[in-house]
């Protein structure tokens, strides 16, 4: 038992160590001896050791006095300020960390230098022995005898049936967590509304953008109007039309068939939403054309009507038809013509029924 | 003796404590416990204290979030904030971040308290991580302790849970964009997704149902979960005794160190406190999720440098590092008229897959391929076990890449370096990360097996060089005494274990992989030193004359 390669309770046959018994081994020497500390053996050392895990349980007493002095001392009202609270946080934590350190510090160092320091060596018993095991056996033979449930199967069965069917209501009650998604998920706000084309309007305030406040170089938060006066489903309404909009010279644009008149005087309009995983592709870097994600550093061209350069995006950023209304604001004269967002399961099918 | 005695007289209390203490004693069988536990041998080593760390922190963290509760609302209504932090006056915001804003300004301590509970969460799954390195490391998950190692990978997804489910209640700019992130990569999820994401949002990202939802999970569904199975975990400590470091004296068949009452409950009782101390000095002196300078969630803005809490950053930086595109081909396609995204999904599952599938099963791999079944209570010190060392720093490297991509952006901020350029070394990486490290830390440890060889036959250097007759000059070494010598020379150094045929004398395949697997994990191994090696060893002609030198001078003194 004395090594620790062959020690163990049950020993089996199948150890891993070939050859390894057969070379001699060195033998345990035991526990090193016992050394004293010096409180163990200068009176005067254990009683200054006993004084400074008083003045730790001390220091502990002093910190929970800061703390509640603290609490009740400073006030936060109305005319309290930043810095009130930044130096109530700072002296209600350094008093709680007090009031802890010093009962923690305290305790460890009376255990440490004052009490014994002897090590003790236990034996290990067996996690099961084979007396147990056996008994163990013989209960579950006759439990399952008593029952009788292997010699009447059709009581057997039945309960399994049962049992494997009960959960399903545990399972159905959650089919109201959410609505079906539908295609909920191919609409936006930009759709016109009764024949009326929504124009695009600053976030947050909501004011409309004449194209003509929009200058080379320039770039715009837009939302749809009509979107801050929405009672219900601001953010969700929000969270799916959100649109960049930035105005390049119409020479840098690469423009595909069917985009023609989707841009006004190199005026773009690009939602806003990561088709990545959805972060708002909020940076733009205006020398280069590039929008990029903050989230996870998908970079759009613009001017290659926000194709994928660089990172994990596999899907440009679907572009808003804009064009210029009456009084000269901008106006989308369409939804997308795709979902917007991260892709999902249905989102071809979608798409398909956004175009036919 | 005594026995006979209260056999024949009743116990009867004489204070008014014991009486209590015996009428309490006669209903619960205290005694018996008492005498179980109450001088219980613990094992002590500075290691064993990460699993302690998480325990308390788990702990101030059910005190710390019982305070919070009772003044958080985790309703998304919405509300005009009036509080006291004036940047924010009459902007429109949740009534979830709007508490959570009270919390931090208005109620007194409610700062502190919304600290403590954050920087003790991030503890607490560095602290598990930090114990699970320690565990594998050490060889603690073999036999008899592999489903407690189950438990403890448990304790570390719920933990994860715990700490996400917390981070997006507040309702803040920067937890907001988190959550739209996990409803992305929900999204693709092939077939299901969609649903899903409107199962768990009740409709449209973000909906008005997911903070309470969330709040249920968190305050608990999820921690009652965490509580289950660390009563498990303990458990199971209390079956099989804790392991304790190789040594002179103990061996598979003891446990050595000091009873539970007093020096070791006083030991880990105190620590308690140091945990808890500690953490409130960070919450006094750190800030930690400032979310008055976020803003309340609105689906359009971001901040640049976005980051998740530390724990989710490998999933995060595994999003990053996948390319969409490469070349002309993206990994985006459709499928019979579905879409799969695997520039999402593929990142989203398969690291964190691999890393738990084999974290899972790797106490049954090594099980597998050693056939050893026997228990061990005695840990290995990590370079004893250079293959098993260098696995699981390769994983560990791996998880670290992940987590640096993390933060890509700020790595390129802050050493002014390209993002792409980072982006690129780390998918580099990412590759060849994990087999650079692996090769390199088993040079390390079998290195360090040699060095304690050498010292364990040749002594330790003295820093005395003496000058022999003949004009040489050595340096004397001396030996080390029987206790520190035994710890360089007592474990066990398996060599491969070749195929052996069945019972119907054939060797399967299977058996043959294993084989190579035992082959590759043990080929390369330092035998620790023998008695006869030692006897050699000082036979030899140099080591005579220093000793005889060393002999002459301390006799001539």
């Amino acid at each position: 038992m004395g090594n620790h390669s062959d020690g163990s309770p049950n020993h089996s046959g199948t150890v891993a160590t070939a050859g390894q018994n057969v070379v001699e081994k060195f033998q345990d020497p035991g526990l090193p001896p016992h050394r004293l500390r010096l409180a163990d053996t200068d009176p005067r050392a254990a009683k200054r050791a006993e004084r400074q895990v008083a003045i730790l349980f001390g220091i502990s007493v002093i910190g929970t006095v800061i703390f509640l002095v603290s609490y009740f001392a400073i006030d936060l009202g109305q005319d309290s300020t930043i810095a009130t609270i930044r130096t109530q946080n700072l002296l209600l934590g350094l008093g709680t960390a007090f009031a802890m350190l010093g009962i923690g510090t305290g305790i460890v160092h009376w255990a440490k230098a004052l009490m014994p320091d002897h090590e003790v060596s236990e034996e290990r018993h067996a996690i099961r022995t084979e007396e147990d095991r056996q008994a163990a056996v013989r209960i579950v033979e006759d439990i399952v005898e008593e029952t009788g449930i292997k010699r009447r199967p059709l009581i057997r069965n039945t309960l399994l049936g049962a049992v494997a069917l009960a959960p399903l209501p545990a399972l159905a009650v959650f089919g109201d967590l959410g609505p079906r998604p539908d295609n909920t998920l191919a609409h936006t706000m930009w759709a016109p509304q009764d024949g009326k084309l929504k124009r695009l309007t600053r976030d947050p305030d909501g004011t409309p953008i004449k194209a003509s406040d929009v200058t080379i170089g320039s770039a715009f938060h837009v939302i749809p109007e009509g979107l801050n006066e929405l009672q219900e489903g601001k953010l969700n309404a929000k969270a799916k039309a959100v649109v960049l909009l930035m105005r390049l010279n119409p020479d840098d644009l690469t423009i595909s068939k069917g985009r023609e008149t989707w841009s006004y005087n190199g005026i773009v309009a690009y939602s806003k939403i990561c088709t990545h995983v959805g972060c708002p592709v909020a940076l733009y870097e205006q020398q280069t054309h590039h929008l990029l994600c903050p989230c996870h550093q998908s970079t759009f061209d613009l001017t290659k009507e926000c194709k994928v350069i660089f990172g994990p995006a596999s899907r440009p950023l679907p572009q808003l038809p804009i064009a210029v209304d009456a009084e000269g604001y901008l106006v989308a004269t369409s939804d997308f013509k795709e979902p917007v967002g991260p892709s999902y399961w249905e989102r071809d099918e979608h798409e398909r029924l956004i175009n036919s | 003796m005594s026995a006979s005695s209260t056999a024949e007289v009743p116990f009867v209390p004489k204070t008014k404590v014991g009486r209590i203490t015996d009428f309490v004693d006669e209903r619960v069988g205290g005694s018996g416990i008492l005498r179980e536990f109450g001088r219980k041998v613990f094992p002590d080593h500075w290691s064993f204290m990460f699993g302690e760390v998480a325990l308390y922190s788990f702990v101030i963290l059910l005190m710390s979030g019982t305070f919070l509760t009772f003044f958080f609302d985790p309703s998304m209504a919405e509300t005009h904030y009036t509080g006291s932090y004036t940047p924010l006056t009459n902007v429109e915001m949740s009534v979830a971040y709007n508490s959570s804003l009270n919390i931090s300004f208005d109620i007194r301590g409610g700062l502190f308290f919304r600290q403590v509970h954050h920087w003790a969460a991030l503890l607490f799954v560095a602290s598990l991580g930090v114990h699970m390195l320690r565990v594998f490391f050490t060889g603690a998950f073999r036999k008899p302790r592999e489903m407690n190692w189950v438990v403890g990978g448990v304790l570390l997804i719920l933990a994860m849970a715990e700490g996400f489910t917390g981070y997006s209640l507040p309702d803040d700019l920067l937890s907001g964009n988190g959550l739209r992130i996990i409803d992305g990569v929900i999204k693709s999820i092939p077939v299901i997704g969609t649903y899903i994401s409107f199962f768990l949002f009740g409709g449209e990202f973000p909906g008005t149902a997911i903070i309470g939802r969330l709040y249920v999970l968190h305050i608990l569904l999820v921690p009652a979960m965490i509580l289950l199975m660390i009563v498990i975990h303990l458990f199971m400590v209390v079956v099989h005794k804790h392991t304790q470091y190789p040594g002179p004296g103990r061996n598979d068949g003891n446990v050595v160190g000091y009873p539970l009452g007093p020096v070791y409950a006083a030991k880990a009782g105190g620590f308690f406190f140091i945990v808890f101390g500690v953490v409130a000095l960070m919450a006094a002196m750190f800030t930690i999720n400032p979310i008055w300078n976020y803003g309340p969630y609105d689906p359009s803005p971001v901040s640049a440098g976005t980051q998740p809490d530390w724990y989710i950053g490998f999933v995060d930086g595994a999003l990053r590092l996948m390319p969409g595109v490469v070349n002309d081909f993206h990994f985006e396609y459709i499928i019979f008229g579905h879409v799969l995204t695997l520039n999402v999904l593929l990142p989203a599952l398969v690291p964190a897959g691999i890393i738990f599938t084999v974290l899972f099963m790797y106490p049954w791999i090594e099980r597998w391929i050693t056939k050893d079944n026997r228990e061990h209570h005695v840990l290995d010190r990590p370079r004893n076990a250079p293959t098993r060392t260098a696995i699981g720093v390769a994983g560990f490297t791996w998880y670290c890449v992940m987590w640096a991509a993390a933060g890509s952006d700020l790595i390129a901020t802050h050493f002014h370096v390209a993002l792409n350029d980072v982006t690129y070394w780390l998918r580099t990486l990412f590759f060849i990360g994990p087999i650079i490290a692996f090769m390199v830390t088993k040079r390390v440890a079998l290195a360090l097996q040699r060095k304690d060889r050498e010292i364990a036959l040749h002594g330790r250097e003295t820093g005395r060089i003496v000058r022999l007759p003949h004009g040489e000059f050595i340096e004397v070494h001396a030996p080390l005494d029987d206790y520190k010598h035994y710890k360089l020379v007592g474990f066990e150094s398996p060599s491969p274990l070749p195929a052996e045929p069945n019972e119907h004398g054939v060797v399967t395949p299977k058996e043959k992989r294993r084989a190579a697997l035992s082959k590759w994990f043990f080929e390369d191994r330092v035998a620790p030193a023998t008695p006869a090696e030692l006897e050699a060893a000082h036979g030899h002609g140099h080591h005579e004359a220093i000793e005889s030198g060393e002999e002459h001078k301390s006799l001539s003194h």
